[in-house]
């Protein structure tokens, strides 16, 4: 018997088709990406059946967590606008430069007058920096107050809509914190407001 | 072919030099590799599920006009106070010496009692039942949004979160809740 030859095939494979894939696939992800912003206070929120997603412009987080309170608002005019209403209310000017580094900073929980010298540090020097919490005392020396009403006015200043704010609470965090936060918001007759939750099946 | 020879001489004399065809195949392993790589990469570091929020919405507060509030029948109110380790007790009604004591249980027992006196409270006043969340200093944050999605899950439109006042403070005490 003859024997019978098996002709060798070559190992090659054709890659156009899974490289157009694979870029396309890759295109669809760069364009659709929001990078993850590092939290600088990590808050575990609780789940809800709420379905409502938060918007993306107009809008302002106040993370509640290890008994501190850091404030930020989305939009780069809004937080310039904040800032500079903050410093007129505080007596402090900040430079142009100031004001773009502060527009690019997403979430913090400093005092103001703690503000210029976090400003004046490096990327890497702010993220080690232990971030005291934004001061929420009943008493004259509430902050948060002011910025959330800063921040209101700078939007509504810039954008002509109403600042939307949300708390972001820890799940573990203690009421009576909440409770302040929630005290400062109503003093301005805030009665409305988010909490934002992680998604639950019932 | 119309190409120049560099071979210089020219030997053969005249000729014709054959470049090789070269196939016109590039090896694309390595291109995908790269993709695939980066397409993990951006897997990763995007956040896909956006945050989803919950409506909150306070009763107005008038500070200047503290009395300038809409009265509640006491028959129709479920008052739930938030006490410590995950714990909460109910009660239909007003604190008075003699009321029937608060239920004490756990947060996953409220789908039940919720509806339960809901309609109990429509059967015996034909009015909607009125929810009064309490949160006591020993609760949580969880403990709130967990009550406030338990009334959105029963569909209770009519509630309130109020502070805690000394009775009320008092019953969790002597509920043992309070800790």
């Amino acid at each position: 018997m003859p024997r019978v030859k098996v002709g060798r095939k070559s190992t090659a494979i054709d890659m156009t088709a899974m490289c157009d894939v694979a870029f396309l696939l890759l295109t669809f992800f760069i364009l659709s990406a929001k990078p993850k912003v590092q939290d600088p206070l990590p808050a575990e929120v609780p789940a809800s059946i709420a379905t409502f997603t938060i918007p993306e412009t107009d809008f302002s987080t106040l993370t509640v967590a290890q008994g501190k309170v850091f404030f930020n608002v989305q939009g780069t005019d809004v937080r310039i606008g904040t800032l500079q209403l903050m410093g007129e209310k505080h007596g402090i000017t900040f430079t142009p430069a100031e004001q773009q580094k502060f527009a690019a900073i997403e979430s913090f929980g400093l005092h103001v007058q703690q503000l210029k010298s976090f400003l004046a540090m490096s990327e890497n020097q702010r993220s080690q920096v232990q971030q005291p919490g934004i001061p929420v005392d009943t008493t004259a020396n509430n902050e948060l107050a002011d910025w959330v009403q800063s921040a209101r006015k700078a939007n509504l200043g810039t954008n002509g809509v109403k600042l939307e704010i949300a708390i972001k609470g820890d799940s573990k965090e203690e009421y009576p914190t909440i409770k302040k936060v929630i005290s400062t918001l109503q003093k301005q007759q805030v009665n409305k407001f988010n909490l934002i939750t992680s998604l639950k099946t019932l | 072919m119309a190409e120049l020879d560099t071979s210089g001489g020219g030997k053969k004399g005249g000729g014709k030099v054959r470049t090789k065809k070269k196939s016109t195949r590039v090896d694309l392993t390595a291109m995908v590799d790269l993709a695939f790589l980066l397409i993990t990469f951006f897997i990763l570091t995007t956040t896909l599920q956006k945050p989803k929020a919950m409506d909150l919405v306070m009763p107005d507060k008038d500070e200047k006009n503290p009395e300038a509030s809409l009265p509640v029948k006491a028959s129709t109110t479920m008052t739930i106070l938030l006490g410590s380790n995950n714990k909460l007790a109910w009660f239909v009604g007003e604190v008075k010496a003699d009321m029937v004591p608060p239920t004490v249980e756990g947060y996953g027992n409220l789908r039940q009692s919720l509806p339960e006196q809901a309609k109990k409270i429509k059967a015996t006043t034909g009015e909607d039942m009125m929810v009064i969340v309490k949160p006591s200093d020993k609760s949580n944050y969880n403990n709130l949004v967990t009550v406030m999605d338990e009334l959105n899950i029963s569909k209770n439109t009519k509630r309130a979160i109020v502070d805690l006042s000394k009775p009320e403070l008092d019953l969790l005490k002597t509920s043992g809740i309070y800790n």
